[in-house]
């Protein structure tokens, strides 16, 4: 047992007054969770708290909170962890507050539906039937089904959304969690139009190419769905399979980052832009496009030069790396780009990242090296685009056993 | 006034069934929740759904298992439809994107179960519910055209025409606290069970018994209401719980002597025995002195292989680290039984009808009764299923041959009327928390595993005394937007309402059957008690305790062993 101080954020919009702290202390244990001591005071000291929550093991997703500056859930957020990352070195005092993002109602609840669910309904969240559709169940690979457990495991707690920095830049950005619920679409073998919602999140201007892997969102899931991955996974799979180039240039860009770090084994800032916009080669620059994005761009180029940021010298030359380290890269390249097909970690198939010894009294676990998860329908070559094919080795269409 | 065809009260498996059901057969459908539909607590259902899907299997084996399961109380037409139903059910989820695992061969892949004479439960890792009741959504969200979501809305009452016809409901808008009264030619409760009376419970915050009671209040009659099923595997402190998944996938039981102590007690079906079996088993261990010292056994899943149990149990690898600060790959967790459902509810027949016009239930707030004395792990999502979706239909074609019902204008003044009163009124009762709680310790002490006649009797005062003190219990919140104050106060009534229908047929039923376990009488007694307990309301005197028939088709009782 210690003694927690919880500082709660809270508002009431009937009052007319502005939001305030409400600072309550209680004796609890450390391993009770956060939501315990909030539905302590509750119960003991002021019922007018409001937060939503049920379950009270972190799976129906109502009670997403910013606890100390992280967002995630009440209910699985032990004391003494929340307490650990105080700010200011405060000594067990737990700030909860509501998530980001998302506007307030009233204390800790959030207009979920205004964000949330607004930008979920965006992805067209529901199961489009490959035809026709089998008397039986579809016939699917077992690795394709356990991956898309992993965004079917999000509870929708709009933890991802509530720090998801790109979402504060740009509040139309669709955002990590309808992202990753549109990847259990696109990596689900019985749907008819990876294309068309590849096609569609890529050509949005706020849709796959607005994330800027700042990993925010993986840090806030309390369900290991790790969304940055899931668009990434979109990614790879709009451009490499799909050949998708959206008109935001999302993909060349991508494209002009993997060529550049190739051939100059760190970026190549100056040659990053005419690339994206011009085409993925030294010749990109003098294309229209990049020129005028060049053009639009002077401005930050300029304060960039005089602040040091960037020199003349390697503005033209690029970076050089020592010959060893380039031909270390080289071989990281040849490695990935020699593989027949790509190996996507996924934590349901690869188990734990820190993975260590077998247990003694486990008779016989498994090799946990990482699977190849077949994708998803994904084309083998571009010419096929309009009509994605079956996963390896398995027919899709109707088979009664 | 928002007016449908078909109103469903609840969002969860069986009211988001009956919604896509009843819009389907071309009624107009509102469907009320008094949390978002995805926070409902199928939700938290883990392990998986029976059905005989596999050519190899029959519908007949697992309806037999089904009356076993139930100690001969279920109803066997009811299992009947049911079982016959279950492989369509799980091929149109299927369909509709279910994203079910599967075998080496691309084919829906089974696990074993408890009380199951084949591996015929169907499973998306140990996240099933959570898979089914999301896709569903999806599938609201896809028919919103047809299917008016009134989400985050309580219902307060159900309301019924002068001829008792029940014609809709009265419910609060969490968002601004104003009350709206919905018209329905027909309303389907689906509001879930009421795990919240007992403490500690499997069951969310949420799960209060709101419909068995409102069902109850306007004469509805409650069957089963004795049998509450007590989880083999709940974590001490908390009740959380650890899915059957485990034992299916091949954990162990085992008491502090390291003993596989399910040998003695079903020595072919060992830890996949029956629910009340195992929990029967366990709970002797430990009042027998086999127990550990914080009163549980423990569960062994590192006889699971651990990928697979990264693969398929990954949900309860984060509940043992989460809440219990167990890393279950590679150690055994403490365990007991724990109160997880309620076989009991309101009584239906086949198509969800209640005995007031009207009025439908389906899911755990229903009795059909397919369960009986005991429910099979995996038996419930399949339940919410099948009778969700025969009582959408039968509420459709009963709202395309009858009128609107009209609605007593004056009903929603008194209802606001009555909360005005309590928000207005001095705030010196018991709190609202030390009355649910003290309710939840009385269950869990004296209408549990083991009852006799005086723990029963003990509980019976506590809840008269409890249901005194409620109505005065006090109320912090004064303000109308997302009062939860009010809420749990009439959340308390609904509760209370359960537990004393649950002690009043407990007391009546003098036998041992399924969940139902009195010491002061051992063993099933077939000649007296093969017969369901109902309770209906009775002015304010104590419940009216009547019988009814137990529907034997071709499964005569006989001696059950695991």
């Amino acid at each position: 047992m210690s003694e927690y101080t919880l500082r709660i954020r809270r508002f009431d919009p009937e009052s007319g007054g502005a939001a305030y702290w409400d600072e309550r202390s209680l004796e609890m244990g450390d391993k009770r969770s956060v939501l315990d001591a909030i539905l302590e005071l509750k119960d003991t000291q002021d019922g007018s708290i409001g937060i939503r929550c049920s379950c009270q093991q972190g799976i129906c997703g109502s009670c997403g909170v910013r606890i100390n500056g992280k967002p995630g859930l009440a209910c699985n957020t032990h004391l003494d962890a929340a307490a650990a990352r105080a700010h200011n070195g405060d000594e067990n005092v737990i700030t909860v507050e509501p998530m980001g993002n998302i506007p307030v109602i009233r204390d800790l609840i959030v207009d979920m539906d205004a964000v949330h669910w607004k930008k979920i309904r965006r992805v067209t969240p529901w199961l489009i039937n490959k035809e026709p559709i089998p008397d039986r169940e579809y016939i699917v690979p077992h690795d394709n089904m356990v991956d898309i457990t992993q965004p079917m495991a999000c509870i929708q707690c709009g933890a991802c959304v509530s720090d998801c920095l790109s979402m504060e830049v740009d509040p139309g950005f669709i955002g990590p969690a309808a992202l990753a619920k549109a990847y259990r679409f696109v990596g689900d073998p019985r749907d008819a139009e990876h294309l068309e919602r590849l096609k569609d999140l890529s050509e949005d201007e706020h849709g796959l190419y607005d994330c800027t892997h700042c990993f925010n969102c993986v840090d806030a899931c309390p369900k290991d769905v790790a969304p940055m991955n899931q668009i990434m996974r979109l990614r790879r799979i709009a451009g490499d399979d799909y050949h998708i180039n959206d008109r935001n240039n999302g993909n060349r860009h991508e494209e002009a980052f993997v060529t550049l770090v190739r051939d100059y084994g760190l970026l190549h800032e100056a040659e990053l832009l005419p690339r994206s916009y011009g085409g993925n080669s030294w010749f990109g620059k003098f294309h229209p496009d990049a020129g005028k994005e060049l053009l639009t761009s002077l401005g930050t180029v300029i304060k960039a030069v005089l602040r040091g940021k960037i020199s003349p010298k390697i503005a033209i030359f690029g970076h050089k790396l020592p010959s060893e380290d380039m031909k270390s890269l080289k071989q990281i390249y040849k490695v990935v780009d020699g593989r027949e097909s790509r190996t996507e970690l996924n934590l349901y198939i690869t188990g734990y990242e820190d993975e260590d010894e077998i247990p003694e009294h486990a008779p016989h676990a498994d090799d946990p090296t990482p699977l190849v998860v077949p994708d998803a329908g994904a084309p083998e070559a571009a010419s096929s685009a309009e009509e994605p094919i079956e996963p390896a080795g398995e027919s899709n269409e109707s088979e009664t056993p | 006034m928002p007016s449908h065809d078909v109103l469903i009260i609840g969002a969860g498996l069986a009211g988001q069934r009956a919604a896509l059901a009843a819009a389907q057969s071309g009624a107009t459908v509102g469907i009320v929740s008094k949390v978002h539909p995805v926070r409902s607590h199928s939700v938290a259902a883990a392990g998986g759904i029976n059905a005989a899907l596999n050519p190899e299997d029959t519908w007949e084996s697992h309806a037999f298992d089904t009356v076993k399961g139930s100690d001969y109380l279920g109803d066997q037409d009811a299992i009947e439809i049911m079982c016959r139903a279950a492989p369509d059910e799980i091929l149109w989820l299927e369909h509709a994107g279910v994203t079910f695992h599967r075998d080496e061969t691309g084919h829906l892949g089974t696990r074993a179960f408890g009380g199951a004479s084949a591996a015929r439960t169907y499973y998306v890792a140990d996240i099933t519910g959570q898979a089914i009741l999301h896709v569903l959504y999806e599938q609201l969200m896809k028919h919103h055209e047809q299917l008016d979501r009134y989400e985050e809305w309580f219902t307060t009452d159900l309301l019924q025409d002068d001829n008792g016809r029940c014609a809709g409901a009265i419910c609060r808008n969490l968002r601004d606290g104003h009350l709206e009264v919905f018209n329905a030619k027909a309303v389907i409760l689906a509001s879930g069970g009421a795990g919240q009376v007992y403490e500690p419970t499997t069951n969310g915050l949420i799960v209060t018994g709101d419909g068995i009671a409102q069902a109850y209040r306007i004469g509805a009659r409650l069957q089963d209401m004795e049998m509450v099923q007590y989880h083999p595997t709940t974590l001490a402190g908390n009740g959380i719980l650890i899915t059957e998944g485990a034992r299916g996938e091949g954990a162990w039981l085992l008491n502090a002597k390291g003993e596989r102590f399910m040998e003695k007690y079903a020595p072919n079906k060992l830890e996949l025995a029956s629910r009340d079996v195992v929990s029967r088993a366990e709970q002797t261990e430990i009042n027998e002195g086999r127990g550990f010292p914080d009163g549980t056994v423990a569960l062994d899943i590192t006889k699971v292989p651990r990928h697979r149990t990264l693969e398929a149990l990954r949900e309860i690898v984060n509940i043992g680290r989460d809440f219990a600060g167990v890393d279950i790959t590679r150690e055994p967790i403490h365990i007991k039984p724990g109160d997880h459902y309620i076989m009991g509810g309101v009584k239906t027949d086949v198509h969800g009808q209640t005995n007031v016009a009207g009025l439908y239930a389906a899911g755990e707030v229903a009795c059909v009764s397919v369960h009986g004395g005991n429910r099979l792990g995996a038996n419930s999502l399949l339940d919410t299923l099948i009778f969700g979706r025969r009582s959408g239909e039968h509420a459709a074609s009963l709202a395309n041959a009858i009128p609107m019902p009209s609605i007593p204008p004056t009903r929603v003044k008194d209802t606001e009327a009555s909360i005005a009163a309590i928000m207005r009124r001095e705030s010196d009762g018991r709190r609202i928390a030390a009355i649910k709680q003290e309710l939840g310790a009385t269950m869990n002490e004296y209408v549990a595993v083991f009852r006799d006649a005086d723990g029963l009797a003990k509980a019976h005062e506590i809840i008269l005394r409890l249901k005194e003190e409620a109505p005065n219990a006090a109320i912090d919140d004064r303000g109308s937007v997302f009062n939860q104050d009010v809420i749990a106060w009439i959340e308390l009534g609904y509760m209370l309402d359960v537990a004393e229908t649950t002690v009043a047929a407990a007391e009546e039923r003098k036998e041992s059957r399924g969940a139902h376990t009195r010491t002061d009488f051992p063993g099933r007694n077939d000649g007296e008690w093969l017969k369901h307990i109902d309770v209906s309301m009775n002015g304010s005197d104590a419940p009216l305790v009547t019988y009814s028939p137990v529907t034997i088709t071709r499964w005569e009782p006989e001696e059950r062993t695991y």
